[in-house]
């Protein structure tokens, strides 16, 4: 145990404190994914973990390595600018696929209220239909 | 004394993120549909990448790092490519 025994103690705690609430978010999330009954509510769920876990251990990493080499670590800054960023378009782009695979077989789900390129026409590279009135 | 209780503290993080990686399971194997379990390999590539970090702060050892943002920049790009395919049907047009 070279790593966390030689930090100073108040780093320590801070380490620890940072590193289990991120892993308690990540469970939560968990837990929601588990226990939430539609797919577009289970959607919501890792947003806990993408955000608040990653922020957080990552947090607790950086300060730990920080204190350890005696130098900021950027790679901790880059690993949490990459998935708060990358996140919201891995969901939505799910979100999306999973809309028009329900529109398709014809399931409940909201239908278009606004006249524009569906994912369909969108999917076909054609101009949407307007509506004849 | 002091470091044993944080060398616990940080086995029980991974604990907690263990439990989570295993939830996540249940889903990937139960879930009703595709959606579901692209979901689920999604949020299970996150607990990979930070079960990776918690393992790098027991060790000390900074070659943790450079496995975690690979397996976040992997975990982002098969995402997509499961997305793109769930819609389209396929990957590369």
């Amino acid at each position: 145990m070279t790593g966390i025994a030689d930090l100073p103690v108040w780093a320590a705690i801070i380490v620890c404190l940072l590193v289990l609430a991120g892993s308690l978010f990540s469970l939560i999330g968990a837990i929601g994914m588990v226990r939430l009954p539609e797919f577009y509510q289970r959607l919501h769920a890792p947003g806990l973990a993408t955000s608040g876990a990653v922020i957080l251990v990552c947090l607790g990493s950086g300060l730990c390595f920080a204190l350890l080499e005696g130098r900021w670590i950027v790679h901790e800054v880059l690993i949490i600018i990459f998935t708060v960023l990358t996140t919201p378009i891995t969901l939505m782009l799910l979100g999306k696929a999973s809309l028009y695979r329900d529109r398709t077989e014809g399931n409940d789900v909201p239908a278009k209220t606004v006249p524009g390129p569906s994912i369909a026409d969108a999917a076909a590279n054609r101009l949407p239909e307007l509506p004849t009135e | 004394m002091t470091a044993l209780f944080l060398v616990w503290s940080i086995q029980f993080a991974q604990i907690l993120l263990g439990a989570a990686m295993l939830l996540i399971l249940y889903r990937i194997i139960k879930g009703p549909r595709a959606q579901d379990r692209i979901l689920g390999l999604d949020v299970l590539y996150v607990n990979a990448m930070l079960m990776l970090i918690t393992f790098g702060i027991r060790t000390g050892d900074s070659i943790y790092f450079e496995i975690s943002l690979a397996v976040a920049l992997l975990g982002f790009v098969s995402t997509i490519a499961l997305a793109k395919f769930l819609m389209r049907g396929e990957v590369i047009e």
